[in-house]
């Protein structure tokens, strides 16, 4: 078996004319938590529906666990959780992890597995509606821990979570990581940056950097990530660092 | 397409139902307040209920599965769930027949309060039996599912979604031989009729009205109802795209 989760190459994505992503490639290893890095607009919201398979890509291709992104075989093994939550607000946080588990099918065990793996087994009768933002966030996750998805794309999880429940969502990515599960997380926050194992760096829809976390820091002579960013962006446009 | 993940598709649709005990008790007793109004409205012109009561025993179904579908299915498009779940081993069709279900259903008890009220406390006569009043009722239930389904992929937003009532809808109300009968209609009027499913269910249950058993062409006119159903739902499926461009 190929030790490459995802390989993206050459890609290239238009939208409403507009050109997002500007001929990227990059390839992410299997059982890491790659995390991808960059201001909003940058592109990462882009590139990971493409890498899941629903965004149309304009030419170079992208290949997710050994096959082409999207298609119908990764559909079980690939999870995705949307910027936007994406569960139903009329339900309670018990009934959509519950439905999101038929479809699998995985029993209730896993139900309130996952709902206490996101920190919402108090408020597991609670409509999530009335949740607040982060918790309504973290309903959205439980019904991707479900499918034990082999790659989980993860689009900014961690926004607007108490700093507390930060440190223990980025416990549970690694635990999941050496369970053999492939993440990829996106994030604006260049301190998050420091709880990935890689890191890629995407600005106006380019690859600014795309390496282990100690080697961008290395690369940019700072163990202060935001300033190491910082000088790869200005080594990149070649102006003086 | 799978039997669970379709019948737990219907429970989740209506668990959400459940919830929403406002909009659950609008299904069920705005028809039966509605059809208390015609029954006064007609009081002093014999035979009249009869004949329009039956008629609105077809129509509350169909408008109201048409209104409730398209705006939970903008729901379902516009909160991501959707998206979502077409990345789980979830089919389209289980999730349009499991809409089917759940909403057949809400249409069924409704069906059955309106025809009980109709028959029972309002005095409606009809030739043909109950029970073929309240199939026909639900197979209207169904089509207005299925157009709302398939035209909700038309709507951006639940403002526009409800739009498409009175553009949908209203049409097939106003030329379905309600308020004018077919045969008195213009040339051109009679062709728009002709292609408007709705025709042919209150057709089907004006047979029913008249008639002790049921007639070829009251068969005739269910089957047109149902084909037009599935021929909506099998263009709402086309709708459901896994991608965006």
């Amino acid at each position: 078996m190929d030790n490459v989760a995802v390989r993206v190459v050459d890609v290239v994505v238009e939208r409403g004319g507009k050109r997002v992503l500007h001929g990227i490639s990059t390839t992410m290893p299997r059982g890491n938590v790659t995390g991808l890095i960059g201001p909003s607009g940058g592109g990462k919201t882009t590139l990971l529906p493409a890498i899941v398979g629903v965004q149309s890509v304009r030419s170079g291709h992208i290949e997710v666990l050994g096959g082409p992104a999207g298609s119908p075989g990764l559909r079980s093994r690939v999870g995705y959780v949307t910027q936007a939550p994406s569960v139903y607000p009329d339900l309670t946080v018990k009934e959509n992890v519950r439905y999101f588990a038929s479809l699998y099918p995985r029993d209730d065990e896993d139900v309130y597995r996952v709902i206490a793996d996101v920190g919402l087994s108090e408020a597991a009768d609670q409509l999530v509606g009335a949740l607040s933002g982060g918790q309504h966030s973290r309903a959205s996750l439980a019904c991707a821990l479900l499918g034990r998805p082999e790659l989980l794309v993860l689009d900014e999880p961690t926004v607007g979570q108490d700093p507390l429940l930060r440190e223990e969502l980025w416990q549970r990515f690694h635990d999941l990581a050496r369970a053999g599960t492939t993440l990829l997380v996106s994030s604006h926050v260049m301190d998050e940056a420091a709880h990935c194992d890689r890191l890629i760096l995407l600005r106006e829809g380019q690859v600014v950097a795309d390496d282990t976390v100690a080697a961008v820091r290395q690369k940019a002579g700072t163990e202060d990530l935001e300033q190491a960013f910082l000088k790869l962006i200005k080594q990149r446009s070649g102006e003086p660092a | 397409m799978s039997a669970r993940i379709l019948l737990s598709t219907a429970r989740r649709a209506l668990a959400q139902l459940r919830h929403d005990r406002r909009t659950v008790a609008m299904i069920l007793v705005v028809p039966l307040v509605l059809m208390v109004l015609v029954y006064y409205l007609f009081e002093n012109q014999p035979g009249t209920f009869d004949h329009v009561g039956l008629t609105m025993l077809g129509l509350f179904p169909f408008v109201l599965m048409f209104i409730v579908t398209s705006v939970a299915m903008l729901r379902e498009r516009t909160s991501g769930t959707l998206e979502r779940l077409l990345t789980t081993p979830l089919h389209k069709a289980d999730l349009l027949f499991g809409y089917g279900l759940a909403f057949g259903l809400a249409a069924a008890v409704q069906a059955v309060l309106a025809a009980g009220l109709a028959y029972w406390a309002l005095d409606l006569r009809t030739q043909g039996s109950i029970v073929l009043v309240v199939v026909i009722a639900v197979c209207d239930a169904v089509l207005g599912m299925a157009l709302g389904l398939f035209f909700s992929a038309f709507a951006q937003s639940e403002f526009q979604a409800v739009q498409f009532m009175p553009a949908v809808v209203l049409p097939q109300i106003l030329l379905c031989g309600l308020f004018s009968p077919r045969p008195q209609m213009t040339g051109w009027m009679r062709d728009l009729s002709d292609v408007m499913p709705l025709t042919y269910a209150v057709q089907g249950l004006q047979q029913v009205g008249l008639f002790s058993s049921p007639t070829a062409l009251m068969w005739r006119d269910l089957g047109i109802v149902i084909g037009a159903a599935l021929l909506a739902l099998a263009l709402a499926s086309v709708t459901l795209r896994r991608r965006t461009a």
